[in-house]
């Protein structure tokens, strides 16, 4: 997914935002994330997170999570969580990783209930938690279908 | 209906790191939205995805309702040894759907 | 699976393709140059369009035995990548001993009762869009080329007559958005030209596959008219008009849109 990570990087690079405190998070998010860490420093750094900035629909949105780690047994990405602001409930995913992934590197497509922080969380075997979190602006459909 | 489909490489070089996606047919129905008489449709989705490779798990990922649906998700492995990956899907209403590929690894 | 820049490339290649269609001041757009570039690669890459999901199914289908003559199309028709290249670039066309156009939904439905002795299948369900999107699959990337049939004109004069017609409690045309206004925001919305390159689509408001019909119906609704019935005459008519409207543009079935 190299050319993916190329391609969105000038437009990601302009809304990764370094994650401020819990403070600026709505309470669910906040209370997940201590669940994650356990309440251990979470770091700015290593986690890469591409998620398009602006998305036309929010029923399917691209996102992949790479992280920087050796994957080696003394040292790798044990698990990989990807959180939400705005939806009814803040857990996306969570994927457990080993060495034998060889890349630390998870891709999907999530729902978006409207604009928001979207959170990944990275938790190595050495038991640090790295961070990196991204805007995405939802736009609305102008024609909707009704349901049935 | 078949559901699953699976993208990976059939044969690679020991040691190699391989991407594999999988992409299986599913409503990934919130719980959250209401149907057309009012009541909220009932939750059904996918709750856990997982590959083995030769009986060896190497990849699991639980998922909430904000996965969308037909799911798809991608990531990478050593490839080790010639073998059998085998895919498995379960969630709620007794879902349960496995797929597998054969990779050959010289 | 190390493929560094095969996205990318295909980006290009459908780039290119799309500059080639416009050549010579042909000013028509598809919805696909108006979508971000995360839909445009999710499309391309037929390793993840959700699109393939329907695609491989009308496969398993397509070699399957149906109905009372226990008939696969297979049986008849060999293989897609041969016996049907190109055919959904042509239909709606009408078909040998018939007087009436049918689209390749309805196609596929005169084959299953006439030469596999099987009920029809019903629209929009999972079995028709997963073989129009196996059948159509085949002509992706080739030039929509609709038949030269003359019976087809007063179809298409049906089909034009309804799309600039006013008409629903919003008194709005087809053509008041997709001709007068087409490039023009609605909402947070570009509103696109209106051609069917793209279906069988998986739309992302859908969640799902759905047919050209299924976006006729929708449009319909969003005038606040009256949805037809998906057999009648006038969708039919609607497709004859915008597959016309849409010639040399090409297929990018199963396409994704918003």
């Amino acid at each position: 997914m190299a050319e993916r990570r190329s391609f969105l990087l000038g437009a990601a690079a302009v809304v990764l935002l370094p994650f401020d405190s819990a403070r600026a998070t709505p309470e669910a998010l906040a209370d997940l994330i201590r669940e994650v860490t356990g309440g251990k420093e979470l770091r700015v750094g290593r986690v890469k997170l591409d998620v398009p900035p602006l998305i036309e629909n929010g029923n399917t949105v691209p996102l992949t999570v790479s992280v920087e780690s050796p994957m080696t047994d003394a040292d790798y990405v044990k698990t990989i969580h990807v959180l939400n602001e705005k939806n009814p409930q803040p857990h996306v995913f969570s994927a457990s990783l080993t060495p034998r992934n060889g890349r630390a590197q998870v891709g999907t497509r999530i729902k978006l209930a409207d604009t928001q922080k979207v959170v990944a969380i990275a938790e190595t075997s050495r038991g640090e938690f790295w961070t990196a979190s991204a805007e995405v602006i939802v736009t609305i459909a102008a024609c909707i279908e009704d349901v049935n | 209906m078949a559901n699953a489909l699976i993208n990976a490489p059939k044969t690679a070089r020991r040691g190699d790191t391989i991407e594999i996606k999988a992409l299986i047919l599913h409503p990934m129905e919130t719980g959250f939205r209401p149907g057309t008489n009012g009541t909220i449709i009932p939750r059904n989705i996918i709750e856990k995805f997982s590959a083995r490779w030769n009986g060896e798990e190497i990849f699991a990922m639980s998922f909430s309702p904000a996965i969308a649906a037909n799911p798809f998700v991608s990531f990478f492995t050593v490839a080790r040894e010639s073998g059998r990956v085998d895919f498995l899907w379960t969630g709620d209403q007794d879902f349960r759907v496995t797929e597998s590929v054969i990779i050959t690894v010289t | 699976m190390k493929r560094p820049g095969f996205g990318l490339t295909l980006v290009l290649v459908f780039a290119a393709s799309f500059a080639a269609a416009q050549g010579g001041g042909d000013k028509r757009r598809t919805g696909y140059q108006d979508m971000s570039a995360a839909l445009q690669q999710m499309a391309d890459d037929e390793t993840s369009n959700p699109g393939l999901l329907f695609v491989k199914a009308g496969e398993v289908l397509w070699k399957q035995p149906a109905g009372k003559a226990n008939k696969a199309c297979a049986d008849c028709h060999g293989a897609v990548d041969t016996s049907m290249k190109g055919v959904a670039a042509r239909y709606p066309a009408i078909p040998k001993d018939a007087d009436k156009p049918v689209d390749l939904e309805g196609r596929i439905n005169l084959c299953r009762t006439g030469q596999q002795q099987a009920e029809a299948l019903k629209p929009e369900s999972e079995d028709l869009l997963a073989l129009d999107a196996y059948v159509t699959h085949a002509s992706r990337s080739l030039p929509i080329a609709p038949p030269a049939d003359p019976r087809l004109a007063r179809v298409r004069e049906l089909g034009k007559a309804l799309f600039t017609r006013r008409e629903g409690q919003l008194n709005l045309s087809c053509a008041n958005c997709h001709d007068d206004n087409a490039g023009k925001k609605l909402a947070g919305a570009t509103i696109p030209q209106g051609h069917p390159t793209a279906y069988p689509v998986y739309r992302s408001e859908w969640q799902t596959l759905g047919s050209l019909k299924r976006r006729l119906r929708n449009c319909v609704i969003g005038m606040r008219a009256e949805a037809y019935a998906y057999d009648s005459a006038e969708y039919l008519a609607l497709e004859v008009y915008l597959m016309d409207r849409a010639k040399g543009l090409k297929i990018e079935s199963p396409g994704i849109r918003p």
